[in-house]
């Protein structure tokens, strides 16, 4: 196991240098950071300043190797609009967007779990159509559209939750239930067929022979073994959410994030700032990726690590 | 063996029932009767779709949708488990008084837990042990099925257990509450022979040391004979017939059991060859008025097209036929006439 998490942070460790290639390449090959970044305004004598001091005169090779030195110190240069380190504003909004995400998720999984698993007991009946439109319905929900729905109807009209911002617990429900809701479909409906498969299975058979409850037959059991297609399901709404769907909430909810953070600095065309939350979101990912391999071994005994 | 109380065990009377498919109802059990006493043993013939195991899955109450039970009981030590407060019973009893021993040990267990875990929630559940007391049990229970190191087996999961060992898990679990009455459903179908014969003498032993009652449900006639004292032989969702083992080998009543005797290989038969049963069963969409193995049958008459009752042909042996022991198969030429 040891050897397997140390193997698979290596090959991390290469997708990360994959991405950071990429970002160099897109970021000083396809445009120009100076005509991007200073205003149109700029004279030739400033703009002849401004690569000087970020080193863009200097030789493409030569840029790069600089380029890779910073990142391996999490250096990432200085951001233009926030006028500190790019890595300090990451580091303050992080956490933000990590909360955010684990208060959707986990809303998202706690509701998940039992509907699918319910509905999944039969297949066609009442439960089943409620949650597979319940389904369906969520799934169509534009996340933008739902946030503005939630913050005019709970904030702005009954007045019971703060609209946008961050603070206490209040603030986090609405977000939490945008971000959390075409998830929970989506999981939903993945549980219900997992667990619709796992019924029909003969070992389901075997535990009603035993004599077994319903309720363990179906939780202990086949609920047990459709976790390895929603933990693979999971990780990737933690990963998507990560990457792009907490822009989208962050943005309607004004929620001080990461997600927020990389709009803003599109928007003030903070390359540096930029790369920096590119990197981070990248090294979030791999490290999902890699927690994902273990808890697949955990559940299931027959997956080899390799 | 020895122990064989008047008081039958399980009971089941006028059992039918049916599917329902897309092409419409398919009628699986059309009206079984079986009893079974403390210690005894039965063994259920028929070929694939007959309604054997069926009959199994009915009186372990494992009857599903699509599945339903249409008419009939099911008595177990003398009361009903399908009306008043019978299923409620059914449930207590299963895997604790009756068990049931799949077809297929690779995938009758759970993939994902250790298989002392599988033994030991049994225990839990029927016998209110505590997981210490589970483990404990569990190790003995895994010696009585001859398996060897319990304690480093328990631990492990069934892929890395061979299918022999997976069905003495399986054994295990079934006979962890100390049953009365053990279903075995083809329980060496899936295995080498060689493993099949441990299996049979296993289940032969435990049979014995705690005076259960079995009921082996297989196709293989070579299996029964060892086995089974009385045996009952199904068609299309009925039985035709039922006779203690020895005397239905030596003399079959009906028509398709002399069939199925004939077409099965003997060693110790040289002069008969075997004889293929033309045709095919009957579809129990819409089962046939009658005997259902008229189309099929050489001797059948004007009468077949009424339903022949299970009735006494001689002494310990009934047919559902109206011309009971009547040879069915022509005798054909011995083997070494029809080479030459």
């Amino acid at each position: 196991m040891g050897a397997f998490i140390l193997r698979r942070i290596f090959q991390g460790f290469l997708v990360v240098l994959g991405v950071t290639i990429v970002v160099f390449v897109a970021t000083r090959l396809v445009g120009d950071p100076a005509k991007v970044m200073l205003p149109l305004s700029a004279t030739d004598e400033q703009r002849a300043a401004f690569e000087h001091k970020f080193g863009l005169d200097r030789p493409i090779a030569d840029q790069f190797v600089t380029f890779v030195g910073d990142l391996a110190t999490f250096d990432f240069g200085e951001s233009m609009w926030q006028r500190r380190p790019a890595m300090d504003v990451v580091a303050g909004r992080l956490p933000n967007t990590l909360k955010l995400i684990a208060a959707g998720l986990g809303l998202a999984i706690i509701l998940a779990l039992p509907l699918g698993a319910i509905a999944a007991i039969r297949p066609g009946g009442i439960a089943d159509r409620i949650t597979v439109f319940g389904g369906l319905f969520g799934l169509s929900l534009p996340q933008f559209w739902l946030g503005l729905l939630l913050i005019m109807l709970v904030a702005v009209k009954w007045r019971l939750l703060p609209t946008s911002g961050y603070g206490g617990w209040q603030y986090f429900i609405l977000p939490a239930i945008t971000l959390a809701v075409p998830a929970t479909a989506r999981l939903m409906m993945l549980v219900r067929s997992s667990v619709i498969d796992e019924l029909n299975q003969q070992y389901v058979r075997t535990a009603r022979a035993k004599g077994l409850r319903f309720s363990q037959v179906l939780f202990g059991h086949a609920l047990r073994n459709a976790m390895v297609p929603f933990i693979t399901l999971a990780g990737w709404e933690f990963i998507s959410a990560l990457a792009g769907y907490t822009v989208v909430v962050e943005t309607v909810f004004a929620w001080p994030g990461l997600g927020l953070t990389a709009m803003q600095a599109i928007r003030h065309s903070d390359l540096f700032l930029l790369q920096a939350i590119v990197f981070t979101v990248a090294i979030g990912i791999v490290l999902v990726n890699i927690t994902l391999d273990v808890i697949y071994k955990l559940i299931d005994p027959r997956i080899k690590l390799a | 063996m020895d122990a064989i109380s008047d008081m039958p065990l399980l009971e089941v009377e006028r059992l039918c029932v049916e599917f329902d498919t897309r092409a419409g109802v398919v009628h699986g059990l059309r009206g079984v009767d079986l009893s079974i006493r403390r210690g005894e043993t039965l063994a259920i013939v028929g070929e694939s779709g007959s309604g054997k195991s069926v009959t199994a899955q009915a009186v372990m109450g494992l009857i599903d949708v699509p599945g339903r039970i249409v008419s009939g009981d099911i008595k177990w030590k003398g009361q009903s488990l399908l009306t008043g407060d019978g299923p409620k019973r059914a449930r207590e009893i299963r895997g604790k008084e009756v068990s049931l021993i799949f077809q297929d040990p690779m995938t009758s267990l759970n993939p994902l837990l250790t298989v002392g875990a599988q033994i030991a929630e049994v225990l839990q559940r029927h016998l209110g042990m505590t997981k210490t007391q589970a483990r404990t049990r569990v190790l003995e229970l895994l010696e009585a099925v001859g398996i060897p190191a319990p304690p480093r087996r328990a631990n492990q999961y069934p892929h890395e257990l061979s299918g022999g060992m997976r069905q003495r898990i399986m054994i295990a679990m079934a006979i962890a509450c100390e049953p009365q009455l053990l279903i075995a459903d083809e329980p060496t179908t899936a295995l080498d022979v060689t493993i099949q014969a441990q299996v049979l003498e296993l289940i032969a032993g435990l049979q014995e040391t705690l005076n259960l009652s079995v009921i082996l449900i297989t196709h293989d006639l070579g299996v029964v004979a060892g086995l089974c004292r009385r045996v009952a032989v199904m068609y299309a969702g009925r039985i035709v017939e039922m006779g203690l083992a020895d005397d239905l080998f030596e003399r079959p009543s009906h028509p398709y059991t002399q069939g199925l005797i004939r077409s099965t290989p003997r060693l110790d038969d040289r002069m008969n060859r075997l004889i293929a049963i033309e045709g095919s069963p009957p579809s129990l969409l819409s089962p046939p008025v009658g005997c259902s193995f008229r189309a099929r049958c050489p001797i059948a008459v004007e009468r077949c097209t009424e339903q022949p009752p299970l009735a006494v042909v001689h002494p310990g042996a009934s047919a559902a036929c109206w011309r009971p022991s009547v040879p069915a198969w022509q005798e054909s030429p011995p083997l070494e006439a029809a080479l030459t």
